[in-house]
């Protein structure tokens, strides 16, 4: 599956993991931090209406 | 003719947003998938650099989303000293994370790649060097907006930092042609057809290309509309606690 990458598949697979790391570390905390946000803001406004 | 400044109104800006991020979301995944898994798997290696040219389609997109991401945020923090929209200044807050990411995987991935290609991890070269202190720059225009508890005071004071950091993304963006004795080398892609990519990389990477600039935007918008809630989440609160 893995391309053949000869001598420099340690640096290769390297550079795409922390790319990868890095880049899901983003869109995960994005998207936890929205969905907390959004679950508070909703308590508080059905407390001030209700 | 809707104008474009109905956008910085928040109801508005929620409105549309949440209309254009599922599509968004689609399209910057299958963009980046496609890109991704062509450059690593159907591309050959380079006669000089072997399968480390394989690095270029990560490195090069982060690499020029961390500069652009303070073109976005320098015309954000525009609008804000200008015609103070709240939306605007929220914006910019939003994009600092996600261009620090970038910066931070240009700097990794350049690092991993300089290794095998310059023989060291690290060189006080002028594009790596103007990179760590674009990283500086990200991290101190976070802290400012952390660091002030008024919000319009923040936006300000970071609009100003911001114009600053523009001035130096600018500058690393041309480092390699200021400062010419430098391992870096020129753009990969480039008008220069010495300096531009072979084909077989080029088509590849430019969707790579396209996939990150699609990723910035699309989680600019998910970040801002955080940013927006938080904004009215601290007013409630407050009203709450005077009541």
């Amino acid at each position: 599956m893995i391309p053949e990458l000869g001598k420099y598949a340690t640096e290769v697979l390297g550079a795409y993991a922390v790319t990868l790391l890095l880049l899901a570390a983003l869109i995960g905390g994005s998207l936890m931090r929205s969905a907390k946000v959004r679950k508070q803001l909703k308590e508080v406004e059905e407390r001030n209406n209700g | 003719m809707a104008s474009i400044w109905q956008y910085a109104n928040p109801v508005k800006f929620m409105q549309t947003s949440a209309k254009v991020l599922p599509a968004l979301s689609v399209l910057t995944a299958v963009t980046l998938i496609v890109g991704l898994v062509w450059g690593f798997f159907f591309t050959p290696d380079d006669y000089k650099q072997g399968s480390t040219v394989k690095i270029m389609f990560i490195h090069v997109p982060a690499a020029l989303m961390a500069i652009n991401a303070w073109l976005m945020m320098l015309v954000a923090s525009l609008i804000w000293l200008v015609r103070r929209h709240h939306v605007s200044a929220l914006a910019a807050r939003a994009a600092a994370p996600i261009g620090i990411t970038m910066t931070l995987i240009a700097l990794f991935t350049g690092a991993i790649w300089g290794q095998p290609m310059w023989g060291t991890y690290w060189a006080w070269d002028p594009r790596l060097t103007s990179f760590l202190v674009l990283f500086l720059f990200y991290l101190g225009y976070m802290a400012l907006w952390a660091a002030i508890e008024n919000p319009d005071a923040a936006a300000d004071l970071t609009s100003v930092l911001c114009m600053v950091g523009s001035v130096f993304a600018l500058l690393s963006r041309y480092a390699v042609n200021f400062w010419n004795q430098g391992l870096h080398q020129g753009a990969s892609v480039s008008l220069d057809k010495e300096e531009h990519v072979n084909d077989v990389f080029f088509y590849p990477l430019l969707l790579c290309m396209i996939g990150f600039v699609l990723l910035f935007v699309l989680l600019v918008l998910l970040r801002t509309r955080t940013e927006i809630r938080t904004r009215r989440l601290k007013t409630l609160m407050a009203r709450e606690r005077m009541t």
